[in-house]
């Protein structure tokens, strides 16, 4: 029973990270309708980054303090630079830019860090955990990982929901031409919203390394457990999002107690399931 | 040169002065092409007695990537089911053919038919899943159901589990018609598999090509296209969306599922990570049909020859040739969405494999006056 117990905390820990992950997946989602291939790719090369300047003696926050902005420029560049160009009915162009982006980033950490596995070192915080008695214990990392999740969260709703800024968000989301006609330069909020993204990938990939090891070609798999969240969550919900994050790690974590080969499968199959009950998600929001 | 069977979408229609109105897909050039392609597919199905080994071997691995681009093409660019997983069909056909001759001790060629049965069997609830996302969420749909395909295969001991295993060389040497390619060319085993692996390349791929073509003219072709074009008007005109989709996207994965029985049989080894690899069975076979034009009969082959040069001359270069690949997908998306048959056919009005119709007026008509007005 404690073993199950022990699971189900773990898996709602793992969630934690899942959502961040899934976070600028979901607000690229939500305003867009538009889906970012290379996503688990940019969380990874946030991680290297991190790395890199860590490497240089830069201390690990402080890391952090470089690289989410560097990754808000990154986003804002990307959209505005490519992905704004082909803007329109046709979803093939920019599903094959940011595929071709995800081969690049991957190809180029690979060749730049070699395909060994790494770790961030963030201190006497690594191993650190909390004792909850009756043998069971949670990491601190992983708690800091959710509740900055669940911080993100509260911060993009109270812009999304209280600032002019996010009424313009929102307008363009609902109906982007009727947004343009109210005088929203589309174009920006897009560019704002990939910078939103990548920041909070940055974010993810900080978590991602300071709980796990990493090496160029998890990107991908990072993705899909992203997206999986986003489905379950329904699409335009942040607190959906984080629900979806949370229903993929205990599913994962509860596979993995059952047989560890299972682990990545049953977040999957949790995922279809999902997709067969309930189409729309659990909190859907967005009609689309 | 008017066609006829399904190509002849429109029956002519008689009008009170008598002229007739006939609507046809056929070009001059589709009349060249049709006299040319005869030589040449005899030429090709002569080849091995005249070809190096490797020779055969190359062009194996073009007409396998051709008949993958083709379908693929088909799926995305004709019925807008835009697909990264498309590598769960090659390699449950794969595993398939594995399962057959290595458990079931069945023909290899025979396992190749079966191999694709049962891709288009396992289609038919993967497309019930991943048809409830739509556009591009249903893209990362069916990557997830080739990751779940992955997986569970890993878990199968019988073929290899995570590690894979080997095609022991008995099962390669019973394929049918072995025996007679061996006294037909005088060659050995080995070589005589290489030839034997070519024809079915070249039988999948022309197989595939025609399949494709005649679908896109008969009546279904001219559905998909008004899917394409407004997929709430095609209802309201009496196509079956759902329907016409599901078919496509069952019939694709069971032909993918073919070619990639094949590609195993000739690797003659497996593992779920070669089998259902992302690059080798998706990126690259999207690079194929993107860089030739997406959408069209001509793209693919155009496609599968620049990419086989690029292959060529470049593949030593590692993870730096996979980034030139991507660097050229965005380029071409950014400056050339239609590929290099679109370059081509926007100052060349040739098209040899054509699927668009054409209305013909009779000579004198007031719409031939309008046709040569313009």
């Amino acid at each position: 029973m404690l073993g199950w117990i022990d699971t189900l905390l773990q898996g709602i820990l793992l969630g934690g990270l899942y959502s961040l992950y899934a976070t600028g997946l979901s607000v690229i989602f939500g305003i867009m309708r538009l889906v970012n291939l290379a996503h688990g790719d940019l969380i990874v090369l946030a991680a290297f980054l991190m790395l890199a300047l860590a490497a240089m003696g830069v201390p690990i926050v402080l890391t952090l303090a470089i690289v989410v902005p560097l990754m808000f420029a990154l986003g804002y560049a990307l959209q505005s630079a490519m992905l704004n160009r082909v803007l329109g009915r046709n979803i093939l162009p920019p599903l094959l830019i940011t595929f071709g982006l995800s081969i690049i980033v991957q190809n180029g950490l690979l060749e730049t860090f070699s395909a060994d596995t790494r770790f961030l070192n963030v201190g006497p915080l690594q191993g650190a955990s909390l004792p909850l008695g009756g043998g069971i214990a949670i990491g601190v990392m992983p708690l800091i990982c959710l509740a900055t999740a669940i911080a993100i969260i509260l911060l993009l709703n109270g812009v999304f929901y209280r600032t002019a800024l996010g009424r313009a968000f929102r307008a363009t989301s609902d109906d982007v031409e009727i947004a343009q006609l109210m005088g929203i330069n589309n174009k920006a909020i897009y560019a704002l919203t990939m910078g939103i993204a990548l920041a909070v990938c940055a974010v993810a990939g900080f978590f991602l390394g300071a709980r796990a090891n990493f090496d160029p070609s998890i990107g991908p798999a990072r993705l899909l457990y992203a997206f999986e969240a986003v489905i379950i969550g329904g699409l335009g919900s942040l607190w959906g999002t984080l629900a979806g994050g949370i229903v993929v790690g205990v599913a994962q974590t509860v596979g993995a107690h059952i047989d560890p080969e299972w682990q990545i499968l049953s977040g999957h199959v949790a995922f279809l399931i999902v997709l067969v009950i309930r189409p729309r998600g659990l909190f859907p929001r967005a009609v689309d | 040169m008017r066609t006829s069977g399904s190509a002849k979408v429109g029956r002519g229609e008689s009008h009170r002065d008598g002229t007739h109105f006939s609507v046809t897909t056929a070009t001059s050039a589709s009349t060249v092409t049709l006299f040319l392609a005869i030589p040449a597919i005899v030429v090709l199905l002569a080849l091995p007695a005249f070809a190096s080994r490797v020779l055969l071997q190359e062009l194996f691995y073009v007409f396998t990537m051709l008949a993958l681009a083709q379908l693929w093409n088909l799926l995305a660019g004709s019925a807008g089911l835009i697909s990264v997983g498309q590598q769960a069909f090659v390699g449950i056909g794969a595993y398939a053919l594995f399962a057959f001759t290595v458990v079931a001790n069945l023909d290899p060629v025979l396992s190749i038919v079966l191999a694709g049965a049962i891709a288009g069997l396992v289609a038919v609830p993967a497309a019930l899943i991943v048809f409830r996302l739509r556009g591009a969420y249903f893209a990362i749909g069916t990557w997830v159901v080739a990751e779940v395909c992955r997986l569970i295969l890993a878990q199968v001991k019988q073929l290899g589990g995570g590690t894979g295993t080997s095609l022991p060389p008995e099962v390669a040497s019973s394929m049918v018609g072995l025996d007679f390619v061996r006294n037909l060319f005088a060659v050995r085993g080995p070589a005589a598999r290489d030839i034997l692996s070519y024809w079915l390349a070249l039988i999948l791929a022309i197989g595939t090509f025609l399949l494709v073509y005649r679908l896109l003219r008969s009546r279904h072709g001219l559905a998909l296209s008004a899917i394409g074009d407004s997929e709430a008007a095609a209802e309201s005109a009496g196509v079956d969306v759902s329907r016409t989709k599901l078919f496509i996207y069952v019939a694709t994965a069971a032909a993918t599922g073919m070619v990639g029985a094949l590609i195993f049989l000739q690797k003659a080894r497996i593992s779920p990570d070669a089998a259902f690899s992302l690059i080798d069975w998706t990126a690259y076979v999207i690079f194929i049909v993107v860089i030739g034009g997406i959408g069209t009969m001509e793209g693919p082959i155009i496609g599968v020859v620049i990419f086989y040069l690029l292959q060529y001359y470049l593949a030593a270069l590692g993870s730096w040739y996979l980034m030139l690949l991507g660097a050229l997908a965005i380029i071409l998306m950014l400056f050339a969405p239609t590929g290099v048959w679109g370059l081509i056919s926007r100052f060349y009005d040739i098209s040899p494999f054509p699927v668009r119709r054409r209305l013909i007026a009779p000579v004198g008509s007031v719409a031939d006056e309008k046709e040569s007005a313009r």
